[in-house]
């Protein structure tokens, strides 16, 4: 019973292409959430998609819809509350105890299956419908669309704030769109490899991807590649190894790609630099 | 000769409850170098963003190149003060200039023969080709800000305003920025606005100086600012200025001078 065998099956066959828009969407956005140093931005809004979850749970009997919900609006509070860098850090450690609390006292009204809730926590990959196929279609559409249509300026802001603000760029109103985006990919990950593990697709392809290359497109599309290779290689691993989880395999694949990347990573910087060499001293001397 | 590039009449400038400067009457025409002096916190900066539409005047009324400022306007070329760049940080020199042709774009970037073109020439007129596929954050000070003033002068400014782009520098590093400033300024008679609170790396360039100390301002050429006469009565306390060949010093006689003067007095005492 490899992987050829359970390919023949419908849940094996979403899983995959679950798995594959969630992996572009995260390599999209992975590269932002570093050269923004918003990892801790993406750990807050997926923690929290657990609480949206029990709350969808609750009232509608629909956690993806919770999570969304709730993602959005930790992405808001953000926004609003943390505007400048060293201000976000501790909003985003207080907007997530507060936010964990509350799913747990939720978690306490819920009577269904406790699995439902655990599945946030750790992904379920093999639960997928048709229907939330199309919807994390639909989602990973929006982000790809909403990211070429920002990229260029989104970059500006990011790595140059003050001259993309006196270029005209809306540096305060990209932060925000950016951050929906971000908490729209997030609770799109956290169905596949769980809100816990939701970095092992959004921070780790793209840092081993800037490792290898300083052109933002190149580190951008390998960043995506390692997404995806991770995401659907994990996938099918754990077809052939089904007493492990899927998620598990993913991050494994995920990791081994950034282990990679530090080990040959400082080389290729070094080879970089070198081939500069110092270009002119001399004539800095001269004037 | 043409209009004034820089024209401020009666201008000024309120952080909150506080003002900053007022009643302050600049213009600054074509091929003009003016260095704006002051200690920190006088509102050197705000007066760049002023220009740069940025901060809005309290009272009085700003123009630049004819017009009232706006965001979003490159007529300007804004070169600002070195910064430290992640080592790992994905962005080439090359990326950080070209940010001056169209960084902000919405929509894909067109990967064009005439765009590709135009940002080497930049690189090659700061001499940065030999870095220019180098990430950012693994460059020096003085290396970092001849991109950004190829970044800046991408947009062929009308005006370059440059906020403290020394900073941090060393000496070489100095002389090669200030050098390829001057250079346009003087190809392209494109006029620099200089803030800087140390006036001696650029007084060889200088043609006028706006002197900024806690609200009240004076401005005219080095000669006639750089007085003890002239700072005393900026400063509100005795200030001597010496000139030690080709520098320019700032010394109190009081312990503790109240704000940084021109030179380096950290701790009231020229060095």
């Amino acid at each position: 019973m490899g992987i050829g065998f359970y390919l023949q099956f419908g849940f094996a066959q979403h899983a995959l292409e679950a798995a594959f828009l969630v992996a572009v969407s995260c390599g999209l956005i992975g590269p932002f959430v570093i050269t923004r140093t918003m990892s801790f931005a993406v750990h807050g809004t997926s923690e929290l998609a657990f609480t949206g979850a029990v709350g969808g749970l609750l009232v509608a009997d629909n956690p993806l819809a919770g999570a969304l919900v709730g993602a959005l609006v930790v992405a808001g509070l953000i926004g609003l509350l943390g505007q400048r860098a060293a201000e976000r850090d501790s909003t985003i450690g207080v907007i997530l105890a507060a936010g964990l609390g509350l799913g747990v006292f939720l978690l306490g009204y819920y009577h269904g299956y406790a699995s439902e809730a655990l599945n946030i926590l750790f992904g379920n990959i093999f639960g997928i419908s048709s229907g939330q196929i199309l919807l994390l279609g639909v989602i990973a559409v929006v982000v790809a669309v909403v990211l070429t249509v920002i990229r260029r300026p989104l970059l500006f802001a990011s790595v140059d704030p003050d001259v993309a603000r006196a270029s005209g760029v809306p540096t305060g109103v990209l932060g925000i769109v950016f951050l929906f985006i971000l908490a729209i990919t997030v609770t799109e990950a956290a169905q596949i490899v769980g809100t816990l593990l939701v970095l092992s697709l959004a921070i780790t392809p793209a840092a081993a991807a800037q490792r290898f290359s300083a052109n933002p497109f190149v580190v951008t599309v390998l960043s995506v590649v390692m997404a995806v290779l991770a995401a659907d290689g994990g996938l099918l691993l754990s077809f052939q190894f089904p007493t492990v989880k899927p998620s598990v395999l993913i991050v494994a694949i995920s990791f081994a790609f950034y282990v990679v990347a530090r080990l040959a990573g400082p080389a290729v910087a070094a080879r970089r630099r070198n081939r500069i060499a110092v270009p002119d001293l001399a004539e800095l001397h001269r004037g | 000769m043409t209009a004034p590039l820089v024209e401020l009449e009666g201008a000024a400038v309120r952080l909150g409850s506080r003002t900053l400067w007022s009643e302050l009457d600049l213009s600054v025409a074509e091929g003009e170098f003016l260095a704006v002096l002051g200690p920190n916190g006088t509102g050197k900066t705000t007066l760049l963003k002023v220009l740069l539409g940025l901060v809005p005047l309290a009272a009085g009324t700003v123009r630049v190149n004819g017009a009232p400022p706006r965001l979003g306007n490159h007529e300007l070329g804004y070169v600002p003060q070195q910064q430290a760049f992640d080592r790992s940080l994905p962005i080439r020199g090359r990326d950080l200039v070209r940010f001056g042709i169209d960084g902000h774009r919405w929509g894909l970037p067109r990967r064009t023969r005439a765009i590709k073109e135009r940002v080497d020439e930049a690189l090659d007129a700061v001499g940065a080709s030999a870095y220019a596929d180098a990430p950012v954050g693994l460059l020096s000070g003085g290396e970092q800000q001849r991109l950004r003033i190829a970044q800046a002068l991408l947009g062929d400014p009308k005006v370059l305003l440059c906020d403290e782009p020394l900073l941090a520098l060393d000496l070489a590093s100095q002389r090669a920025v200030t050098r390829l400033i001057d250079e346009r300024r003087r190809q392209s008679g494109t006029p620099v606005v200089f803030v800087t609170h140390e006036v001696n790396p650029v007084l060889p360039y200088v043609d006028r100086i706006l002197y900024l100390v806690r609200g009240k301002w004076a401005i005219g050429t080095p000669a006639e600012i750089l007085t003890s006469e002239r700072l005393s009565d900026l400063y509100g306390i005795e200030v001597d200025v010496v000139r030690v060949r080709d520098r320019y010093l700032v010394v109190s006689a009081e312990d503790e001078l109240p704000t940084e003067p021109g030179g380096h007095a950290h701790h009231g005492h020229a060095h």
